[in-house]
């Protein structure tokens, strides 16, 4: 055996490694009711377990602010002080800062709903036996960013009434000959771009860092059963790196629900703001 | 040493005809320069924000949001890159 052969056989060129697959990774064979539109499958299993933790979190979580205001004992306990402190950043610093106080607590339920579905959904991507984020299948982003198109339209249209689709198809102080160009530019990326690019912003994250993570440990198990001699110490670096990604998926778990509340917040924004 | 340098020369000339023949899909080069675009966009969108909270520290919240805003949307680009494949299938 030559030099490059071993390079070559350990680096998994052969028919050793099997990197991810992505029909395997995201469409996982059916548990109950296959072949039907009720069809479970394991990612359907992951949603309806983070549905019902979250609905368990936010029942408790309800029930110690109602006693604290019945009781009149306002100081929290650890656990109350996490919801709020959770609760009073989407408040706060999204609805509050982008809307002002008025409207921001009109729309509120809206963000915090998409807030904490997107970050309960993105965890369980590095959640032990779990494994899979609940958003890397389109489904569920688009069902919310359709929500959200929905609402920033609403939004505009219970405003400013027929002059809202004026406005956003026809900017005000630009020559009328530029319309031609203008109208179907606008037109795209305020009514198509808008809701396609926020459902396949946070698909498109989870899928490429569940990924990663497959590819890393995938790498670890095959350098560390399937290869002989000092080749089995890149196991450690390909460990070391999938740890690594753990963490930066725990970020981008974090960041991607921020960056969505944030944006359906901005085009309510823009649609409430007067013409300008 | 004679040995060594024999069998350099052999990894050499076979790699060399291994990458000739290189295989597999041209998703991956195109992916590749998708990056780069969004890449450039959202690095002077960062540096900028860094040179701007220097100058005035005591605007970092808003700058803050307005950088988030502005990379998720050049970000888009990059993630419809990766998502083109899966559209534009043969």
């Amino acid at each position: 055996m030559s030099i490059s052969e071993a390079i070559w056989s350990a680096a998994g060129s052969g028919d050793g490694f099997n990197g991810p697959k992505i029909e395997d990774e995201f469409y996982p064979q059916a548990i109950w009711f296959e072949g039907s539109i009720f069809e479970i499958n394991r990612i359907m299993l992951i949603r309806l377990l983070v549905t019902i933790s979250l609905i368990i979190f936010f029942t408790i979580l309800a029930n110690r602010f109602r006693k604290s205001t019945q009781t009149g004992q306002f100081v929290p306990g650890r656990f109350q002080m996490l919801g709020e402190l959770a609760l009073n950043f989407v408040r706060k610093s999204i609805a509050h800062e982008q809307l002002g106080e008025k409207d921001g607590d009109r729309f509120l339920p809206l963000l915090v709903t998409i807030f904490f579905t997107v970050i309960g959904m993105n965890i369980t991507g590095i959640v032990p036996a779990l494994n899979l984020a609940g958003t890397s299948l389109i489904g569920l982003p688009l069902v919310m960013a359709l929500a959200a198109y929905v609402t920033f339209i609403y939004a505009g249209v219970k405003k400013h009434r027929m002059t809202f689709f004026k406005t956003a198809l026809f900017p005000t102080g630009v020559p009328k000959a530029l319309y031609i160009m203008l109208t179907p530019i606008e037109f795209v990326s305020t009514f198509v771009l808008r809701p396609v690019t926020l459902a396949l912003r946070l698909t498109m994250n989870m899928i490429a860092g569940h990924l990663l993570l497959v590819l890393c440990f995938t790498a670890t198990h095959f350098f560390l059963f399937n290869v002989d001699g000092p080749f089995k110490a890149m196991a450690a670096g390909t460990l070391l790196f999938g740890f690594a990604f753990t963490l930066l998926e725990i970020f981008v778990s974090i960041l991607q629900a921020y960056v969505f509340t944030l944006l359906t917040t901005v085009y309510i924004q823009l649609s409430l703001a007067d013409e300008h | 040493m004679e040995g060594n340098k024999v069998q350099i020369i052999q990894l050499a000339a076979e790699t060399a005809t291994q990458v000739s023949t290189i295989s597999g899909n041209l998703g991956v080069l195109g992916y590749g320069l998708a990056t780069i675009g969004p890449a450039l966009g959202v690095g002077l969108v960062v540096s900028k924000t860094i040179e701007s909270i220097a100058r005035q520290p005591e605007m970092a919240g808003r700058l803050q949001v307005t950088m988030f805003i502005g990379v998720a949307l050049i970000e888009a680009l990059a993630l419809i890159g990766l998502a083109t494949p899966f559209i534009f299938t043969v």
